[in-house]
């Protein structure tokens, strides 16, 4: 193989990321903004931000694309959120508490899912898209009506005046950033929220031991070929049940973390974008309907948030008007996903075409 | 007995229950304080308002393309002419069938383009046709900031540029179908008969059109591509028809809605106007392969008479404001429905 192959190789599987690195560095200088002060909102939103996207992982890894059904165990974590703040319970605790409201919540939803997704092959992330919005109407219903009026809430503060539903912005005064100060290292000018890293670090080591289990062995079979993995005696949808089980509960997690950074909580609008933010995120960082590695999410999280940062300003600066950043920052963030997409279906197509062109001999091509 | 339950299974549950609880709500309308004669009046303009989005989604489905997520790139196309219209000062008819006849190219060229990016990803056309809709917007958020639109009226005053988040055609073309023909009855029921005979015309050349050889052809690609390519027919070219003509039709359905309506949304609007065409056809007993006139209009019929009805009665009879809440369940629900029931025809 010639060098000059490698290197279009190269580009060719990169190209989403090495569009979006050229991006990125264009929109930085008109910004105007300091380095250290795009580094220091980086370590932020890492922290912030990089559980959820891992929780994307293991669906993929099990062949069931990405998962935009995650905003389900988003939406656990919410309510988890909701009954620690009812309880009063503050700090670390308080998030504990939530994490366990919100995993047998987030266990039910992830089997809810899975077994959708399981009547759904081959259409898995529209559904999990559609599935992610009915059961947005199932929580509002919960929260809005349910809560106060057949659930009882007893921290008046949180419900609307009219006497039952929780109030549309939840001020998380107890837990805010209790994980994040939890263990405030500060290296020169930065501070490093150590603790909430080492939770990230800890499911980053998860992932990579899952991988190797006979469990994360059977995924990977089944996400490469279905029938294959199915004669082979393993269960395929059970595996596929408990990919997204596990991602949902992930989710669940993650934007508990999410939730204490930012220290407020849009109770009926928090997880709309969720899964949108962290599927980009993941695509940004190079990884694909099928394939994806740690590497592709922190690499993915700090490109789509260096962008996230810069864009309002550069647009501000450049066109004397932010919101043409802020639509723009939405463009990139939607046109990276279908351009993912798109990229990886047009090759898969033609894979198969090469891989049937073969078969017969080469003769016949380009009867499609 | 054994009919009726054919016939149920044939129409389908999720049809069957949605018919009742409609029918439910309109018994209890009057107990409530809701006019039913108004409720009927306000239907049947949604109805009209909302009938070719949804007639929109029958050529892409039979072509084999899926449920249209992406129904938003004819919406801007239909965006465009409008705001066209509007510009260029066209009033009354000629303001409508300006912006239509603006629209249309648009709608052709955006189709034509998107049609053949569907064509590379035969098999994921659904994900992709939601985020390909999802960017266009966006995009044209921004170039709505930036095109040279100078009209008063649609710009925003301060700034003298950038166009407004909703302008009103009032004076342009604010109901000039509707009131076509229009025949009112006590003073709160009117019925839209220009708008309704407006959009039966386009069902009707829809419907003939499935007729004519290259509907037909169509038709074959979505049900049996083997068959249809060994009969000579090009699948990628019936598929990019398919994806102008629900183009074209999601641009024309966009300035009837206007029309009707009384402005032009723009910016991010246009985000969320596909899941409804999507949910009203699946609610007519469409599935993710096969569609037919019969299910757009039971659809939008079904669908607008549930968005009409729930906030009204619901909202009276329990005094909260629940309807939202019971529209998404039941819109997703049957998405959801749709999308996992067994496919009969194999990729």
């Amino acid at each position: 193989m010639s060098g000059n192959k490698t290197l279009g190789r190269f580009f060719s599987e990169n190209a989403v990321v090495i569009i979006f690195v050229l991006i990125t560095l264009a929109a930085i200088p008109p910004s105007g903004l300091s380095i250290p002060y795009i580094v220091q909102e980086m370590i932020t939103r890492l922290g912030r931000n990089t559980f959820l996207v891992l929780a994307l992982i293991l669906p993929i890894y099990a062949g069931m694309g990405l998962n935009f059904g995650m905003t389900l165990g988003a939406m656990s974590g919410q309510i988890g959120l909701i009954l620690a703040i009812n309880w009063n319970i503050t700090g670390v605790e308080g998030l504990a508490f939530a994490a366990l409201i919100g995993t047998p919540i987030s266990v039910m939803m992830g089997y809810i899912a899975g077994a959708v997704l399981n009547r759904a092959k081959g259409r898995e992330m529209v559904t999990g898209y559609i599935l992610a919005f009915f059961i947005n109407g199932v929580y509002q219903f919960v929260v809005l009506y349910m809560m106060g009026a057949i659930f009882p809430i007893r921290n008046p503060a949180i419900v609307l005046s009219r006497g039952y539903g929780i109030r549309n912005t939840l001020n998380l005064q107890g837990v805010r950033q209790s994980l994040d100060t939890l263990f405030m290292l500060k290296v020169g000018p930065y501070l490093i929220p150590v603790a909430t890293f080492i939770v990230i670090a800890g499911l980053c080591v998860f992932v990579v031991w899952f991988k190797k289990t006979k469990l994360g062995q059977d995924m990977r079979a089944v996400g490469h070929d279905m029938a294959v993995a199915q004669a082979a005696g393993i269960p395929v949808d059970r595996t596929r049940i408990i990919a997204i089980i596990i991602s949902t509960v992930l989710a669940n997690f993650g934007q508990i973390i999410f939730l204490q950074n930012m220290g407020n909580m849009a109770t009926y609008n928090a997880h709309d974008q969720t899964s949108f933010f962290a599927v980009a995120a993941i695509l940004v960082g190079g990884a694909s309907v099928k394939k994806a590695a740690i590497s592709n999410v922190f690499i993915g999280v700090i490109l789509l948030h260096v962008l996230f940062v810069v864009t309002p300003r550069a647009g501000q600066n450049l066109f004397g008007s932010a919101m043409i950043g802020e639509y723009f920052r939405q463009f990139i963030g939607y046109g990276v996903i279908a351009l993912t997409l798109v990229l990886y279906a047009w090759k898969a197509r033609q894979n198969t075409a090469r891989a049937r062109e073969s078969l017969r001999g080469g003769t016949a091509g380009g009867a499609k | 007995m054994d009919k009726i339950k054919q016939f149920v299974t044939d129409f389908g549950w999720p049809r069957v229950i949605i018919f009742f609880f409609l029918l439910a709500l309109f018994i209890a309308a009057p107990f409530v304080g809701v006019r039913i004669d108004a409720s009927i009046s306000d239907m049947l303009n949604r109805f009209g308002q909302n009938m070719l989005f949804v007639l929109a989604m029958v050529p892409m489905i039979q072509s084999g393309c899926g449920l249209n997520f992406g129904l938003s790139i004819g919406i801007i196309a239909g965006l465009i002419g409008s705001t066209m219209s509007v510009q260029f000062g066209l009033t009354g008819f000629l303001g409508f069938f300006g912006a239509v006849g603006f629209a249309i190219p648009f709608a052709i060229i955006f189709g034509w383009l998107y049609g053949m990016l569907l064509n590379k990803v035969k098999g994921e056309e659904m994900t992709i046709a939601m985020y390909v809709g999802f960017a266009g917007v966006m995009f044209m958020c921004i170039m709505w900031l930036v095109l040279p639109y100078t009209a008063p009226t649609m710009v925003w005053g301060y700034a003298g540029k950038g166009l407004r988040t909703t302008i009103t055609v009032e004076g342009f073309f604010r109901q000039v179908l509707n009131e076509f023909l229009a025949i009112r009855i006590g003073d709160s029921f009117v019925f839209p008969t220009g708008m309704l005979l407006f959009v039966a015309f386009c069902t009707f050349l829809v419907w003939l059109f499935m007729r004519t050889k290259t509907g037909t052809a169509l038709t074959a690609v979505g049900s049996n591509p083997d068959y249809a390519r060994a009969s000579g027919i090009s699948s990628d070219r019936m598929r990019t028809v398919s994806v102008i003509i629900s183009t074209v039709l999601g641009a024309v359905g966009i300035v009837v809605y206007q029309q009707s309506y009384g402005f032009i949304q723009l910016y991010t609007a246009p985000l969320q106007m596909p899941f409804a065409a999507v949910a009203a056809i699946l609610i007519g007993g469409a599935s993710v392969n096969k569609a037919s006139m019969v299910n757009v209009l039971i659809g939008a019929f079904l669908f607008q008479g549930l968005l009409t009805m729930t906030p009204s009665v619901i909202n009276s009879a329990l005094k909260t404001d629940i309807s939202e809440v019971i529209r998404i369940i039941v819109s997703n629900g049957i998405i959801i429905y749709a999308l996992t029931r067994k496919m009969k025809v194999a990729k």
